[in-house]
């Protein structure tokens, strides 16, 4: 085993190892800077408060349902686009992708025009069943999964097209059928790419800013994320939000960590 | 030699992208007649009038303004960004960068009051801040200056008022009522006023225990020092001065 890894260490040509390091470089260079400036003795202080609590909780319980959302509807358009044969999928491919073009703000703002008091849908949840969903946790939710289902649709639907179809194939022709193809067949063998782009969705999720705070506002305890929570502090002191930022960023790395050892024990 | 080429191709990418981040930022040192102002978001309207007013009495010169909350420019003034003139929305942030070193001497040059913003035609019928009790309502976070002074009148009216949403700035605050999603917000006299096409304005009488002063100054750090003094002397002005009540303020 040592003798194979060296080998292949000594194989890396230069052209890939000098961008791969200045590229490195450039992204875990700001969060050194970030913990070069944190004030630590402040640390122990700021994890008790239970504003803090409360805004990493609702971070985490609404990451995860934007994320079973994006799964629940995410697989089966990446189903659409790379499986499906119907006209106009190009467009529909390229309209899936909006929401990573467009500027998180404008996405909360289209959000309200759909969504708010006097929005298409708006007005009817909120004649028909009084419902209202600016300012509140279920639209924080919908901003994370309008902004973060993208990054889970475009993984799957990447896995899918690598897929080979010829196992598909071979399952139908021994009698199963086209759903029993997908959750037997298809789901197992794209398994890692649908992971994959859950933990994007779910990154993404996490670190939603500017949707949220346009679409449900700021609200402690009910729509006001961590992030809302840093930018916020981010107004009043820089260490404060510092700290919040990387009491964000410990909490993310050490759920992704914990799963991916739980991934691979599986496999 | 299959590596050459595409190392070059990674130079030149490099280089591209070095190239293109140096020519885009705001430090363009280079052009000694381009002034840049940082200015509290509330000053938005005022201060792009005031800079091409400016503009033309000054051949040659350039006022490049950067408009945000007055605590986000604090914070980029400390951090180092480059910059000749800093106008505050409050005392607070004024001071922080005068404690910074980065300024010295700051003079107030506008005061400006909260109004209760409510959609034309005032279809709730608010009359003063004790109407918003059963109304859902927009205000400013307490970290920002118009949060701060929100607080303070309404703790001044004795009411126990909570808004339905903290918004990071007096812009945000009252886009939530342009776009009907509140029923009144929370702003300064001068968003309203620069809304006017769309919404009211309500003044309440604890807004005075409220009253915003926007200090003003040159940078220690300015790329144009004598450019920005003479821009700070011509915000404290008459003709400066016009503009201003104009949108809405009050002179100190």
């Amino acid at each position: 085993m040592p003798a194979k890894r060296n080998r292949q260490r000594r194989r890396v040509p230069a052209a890939l190892l000098v961008p791969a390091a200045a590229g490195l470089a450039f992204l875990i260079l700001p969060l050194a800077g970030l913990l070069a400036r944190a004030p630590w003795t402040e640390l122990p202080a700021r994890l008790a408060e239970p504003a803090m609590l409360d805004a990493l909780r609702l971070s985490l319980v609404t990451a995860s349902l934007a994320t079973a959302l994006s799964l629940l509807f995410g697989v089966p358009i990446a189903w659409l686009l790379a499986r499906g044969d119907f006209p106009g999928r190009s467009l529909l491919r390229a309209l899936v992708t909006v929401p990573l073009v467009l500027p998180p703000v404008v996405g909360g703002v289209a959000l309200l025009l759909v969504f708010g008091r006097s929005g298409i849908v708006g007005t009817w949840l909120h004649e028909r069943f009084d419902v209202t969903i600016p300012f509140s946790t279920t639209a924080v939710v919908l901003a994370m999964t309008f902004v973060s289902m993208p990054f889970l649709v475009v993984s799957v639907e990447g896995a899918l097209r690598g897929a080979d179809v010829r196992f598909e194939e071979a399952a139908a022709t021994l009698g199963a059928g086209r759903w029993t193809v997908f959750t037997h067949v298809t789901l197992p063998m794209i398994a890692p790419g649908v992971l994959a782009g859950a933990v994007l969705c779910w990154a993404r999720a996490l670190g939603e800013f500017g949707a949220t705070i346009t679409f449900a506002g700021n609200f402690p305890g009910r729509t006001q994320t961590m992030p809302l929570a840093v930018y916020l502090a981010l107004q009043s002191d820089l260490e404060a939000a510092i700290v919040l930022s990387l009491i964000l960023l410990a909490v993310s790395v050490a759920v992704l960590a914990s799963l991916r050892e739980r991934w691979t024990a599986v496999a | 030699m299959r590596t050459r080429p595409a190392l070059a191709l990674t130079a030149v990418l490099a280089l591209a992208a070095l190239t293109a981040c140096g020519s885009g930022g705001e430090g363009d040192d280079a052009e000694e007649s381009t002034l840049t102002v940082l200015a509290a978001a509330s000053l938005t309207e005022a201060f792009t009038e005031i800079g091409e007013r400016f503009e033309a009495e000054h051949d040659g010169v350039a006022v490049e303004f950067s408009f945000a909350a007055s605590s986000d420019l604090a914070a980029q003034i400390t951090e180092g960004a480059p910059a000749d003139v800093f106008a505050s929305a409050d005392q607070k942030n004024m001071d922080k960068v005068v404690e910074a070193g980065a300024a010295e001497d700051p003079r107030p040059f506008a005061l400006n009051q909260l109004v209760i913003a409510v959609p034309e035609g005032n279809p709730a019928g608010v009359a003063g801040l004790a109407d918003l009790a059963g109304l859902d309502f927009a205000a400013c976070a307490a970290e920002v200056p118009c949060g701060a002074a929100a607080q303070t009148a309404i703790d001044a009216s004795g009411t126990a008022l909570t808004p339905v949403t903290f918004e990071a700035d007096v812009k945000s605050t009252l886009q939530k009522l342009t776009l009907g999603e509140v029923d009144a917000a929370l702003v300064y006299r001068t968003d309203a006023i620069a809304a006017q096409d769309e919404v009211d304005a309500v003044e309440f009488p604890e807004s005075a225990e409220a009253v915003n002063t926007y200090p003003i100054t040159a940078l220690a750090d300015a790329a144009a020092p004598d450019l920005a003094a003479e821009f700070t002397e011509y915000v404290l002005g008459d003709d400066a001065w016009a503009v201003l009540e104009t949108a809405g303020f009050q002179r100190p």
